[in-house]
């Protein structure tokens, strides 16, 4: 009697393993599921967002331009539809996204290396930086690249910040709080600089300056989309071949250490790595907050820890936030266009006090 | 594999942690390194898988300075136990087991590792728990996460750290089996720190006493659990009695100053 019991709790114990692996393929499954629908949800958005716009054209004339591209002989389209929706619209709503999934997955990778749910590119002063490179294009006329000369400057300003915190985290030991510390004072630093500028400058250029701070995406053609296209595809892939890695150190350095990761290295490749994302969407489009700190938190609720959905996810959310704002900045109160930073904060702030206020214990 | 620590010096700044530790360990053998609170019980674990750098003295796996191998190779070799666990940010139960298989794998994890991870998830027993969210556990459940995670990771050195201090007293002994049964089945061996001198009595091979970051005694549980090394090194009264061959203390009090 006793041995008959002891054989069924066994074979239960089997099928329990059975069950579990079951269980845990469909719970990755269903993250595969979300990724896709957050894809179809982001072409969706980018089909939608072409055929709007003040200048009124219809859907139909609107495809017939896109195809006309692709295949020129079959589709023919009007020059002023080609100029709004291949030269304006489209590059304007791919560059949204871009940028988007440019921030989100940095945001994603600064949160989890320097394992603080606060880190952003915009908290960590690289923004600030960038910001302060633009200002002094505007201001003093002075920069690295001649025509790029705004985005130049606020390219190597992004790129000088986020060396300082790495070369900061080198000497002082790479630890979450000394690096987010350093992004604090970095922020203040450039932000100063930048207001100690303006003090001095004339009203007309201050106002450029503003300007180029809010963020917009008005600037984006087919050349910074080539840029940027080149960007995130040579440094996606690397973060999400390091997702693993960023999990095993969200369980503690040195946990990780005792697993074979070298922590060390590991962060700072990819601080560097999700700088340069930053770096070169800023230069483009000025300050964007928030999509960086808002994106992988959303994700995350969504598709849970482990980062090879996270980092993902939060491009794919990042894409649509940001696109999202765009589409609505432009076209609740028109013609006026509002500035993309301005609608994004409006949209993160509440989104980001919702997240505060569900906060779990212990983590985010 | 033949773990081996030779004159380990050890130094926070200027305070000396361990002075001059030597320990050797072979294959199948348990080792329980004790001591009071402060005595490098930890920083010695810590140093073994380099963890932490000792300012001098060298730890060979098989004649090996791990300095000369990299954090993969000595991963595959030792797996690690710390004391306590904290994730910053939500993992399952099964993706942390899972993370012991890193240093064998590439960028993700596959099929047999998963399979793997299953078979460590019923030998600790742990199934029920395997999609929950590992911060949501218990002290005592998570403790048995990341032992479960040192197992997948397939060492052939397991380093704990105080495995059991979180567990029930039947949580403790069911932890302690399976580390000797993984000794004798498998030929693993394992180097813990425990604060239970019966449970370092009854399950370890041989005994690490350490006093002050130096090596007090060391050997058979019967030649270093004695009432004179206990009063040394713990300053407490015990009557030590034996029980199925091995020693079993009974605590008595501290011992009392006289001036």
């Amino acid at each position: 009697m006793k041995s008959k019991m002891q054989n069924m709790s066994h074979e239960t114990k089997t099928i329990n393993l059975e069950a579990i692996e079951a269980q845990y393929t469909e719970f990755v499954g269903r993250r595969y599921i979300f990724l896709l629908a957050l894809t179809l949800l982001t072409v969706a958005l980018a089909g939608t967002a072409v055929t709007l716009g003040v200048i009124k054209l219809s859907i139909g004339q609107v495809y017939e331009v896109i195809l006309h591209n692709f295949l020129p002989d079959q589709f023919q389209a009007t020059e002023e539809a080609q100029r709004v929706v291949w030269n304006i619209r489209l590059p304007r709503i791919l560059f949204g996204i871009l940028a988007g999934m440019g921030l989100g997955i940095a945001g994603a990778v600064m949160q989890v290396v320097l394992k603080n749910p606060l880190a952003s590119p915009y908290t960590l002063g690289i923004s600030s930086a960038a910001g302060f490179g633009a200002a002094v294009a505007i201001l003093l006329g002075q920069g690295f690249f001649g025509s790029y000369l705004i985005a130049g400057n606020a390219f190597v300003f992004a790129l000088i910040s986020s060396m300082a915190i790495v070369a900061i985290a080198r000497h002082k030991g790479a630890t979450p709080e000394i690096m987010v510390l350093s992004g604090i004072a970095i922020m203040y630093f450039f932000s100063a600089c930048t207001t100690l500028l303006e003090y001095f400058a004339d009203s007309d250029a201050v106002k450029g300056v503003v300007f180029w701070m809010v963020g917009s995406l008005s600037k984006a053609s087919w050349n910074e989309l080539y840029v940027l296209s080149f960007v995130l595809a040579v440094c996606i892939p690397i973060l999400v071949w390091k997702s693993w890695d960023f999990n095993v150190m969200s369980s503690g350095d040195e946990t990780a250490k005792s697993l074979g990761i070298d922590v060390d290295r590991t962060r700072n490749l990819s601080m560097i790595v999700s700088s340069l994302i930053v770096a070169s969407i800023v230069a483009f489009t000025g300050t964007i907050g928030f999509i960086g700190l808002v994106a992988p938190h959303i994700a995350r609720m969504i598709v849970g820890g482990d980062n090879k959905f996270v980092l993902l996810g939060s491009a794919l959310v990042g894409g649509l936030l940001l696109a999202g704002a765009d589409v609505v900045a432009q076209h609740i109160m028109p013609p006026v266009i509002l500035p993309i930073g301005v609608m994004t904060a409006f949209m993160g702030i509440p989104l980001f006090f919702y997240l505060i206020m569900r906060r779990r214990k212990g983590h985010w | 594999m033949v773990l081996k620590v030779k004159d380990l010096v050890f130094a926070y700044s200027r305070v000396t942690i361990l002075d001059r530790v030597s320990l050797e360990l072979e294959k199948s053998e348990v080792l329980g390194v004790i001591g009071p609170n402060g005595t490098g019980k930890s920083t010695l674990i810590r140093c073994m898988n380099r963890v932490l750098n000792p300012q001098s003295g060298t730890i060979t796996l098989d004649g090996v300075d791990i300095r000369d191998m990299t954090r993969m190779e000595i991963a595959r070799k030792l797996g690690y136990v710390p004391q306590n666990s904290k994730n910053s940010f939500p993992a399952t139960v099964f993706d942390t087991i899972l993370m012991g298989r890193r240093p064998h794998g590439g960028w993700k994890s596959s099929s047999s590792d998963i399979k793997k991870a299953l078979e460590v998830l019923k030998l600790v027993g742990l199934e029920d728990l395997a999609m929950r969210d590992f911060t949501e556990l218990s002290g005592g459940q998570q403790q048995k996460v990341v032992l479960a995670r040192a197992l997948v990771q397939e060492a052939e050195v397991l380093l704990l750290d105080e495995p059991t201090s979180n567990l029930d007293v039947r949580q403790q002994l069911e932890t302690m089996e399976i580390i000797r049964r993984l000794a004798k089945e498998r030929g693993i061996s394992a180097v813990m720190a425990v604060h239970d001198l019966n449970l370092a009595a009854r399950y370890a091979d041989r005994i690490l006493m350490l006093k002050d970051g130096c090596v007090f005694d060391a050997g058979e549980p019967f030649s270093v659990l004695t009432e004179e090394n206990i009063r040394a090194v713990y300053g407490v009264e015990t009557v030590v009695k034996e029980d199925d061959s091995r020693p079993y203390i009974l605590l008595r009090g501290p011992v009392k100053n006289n001036g």
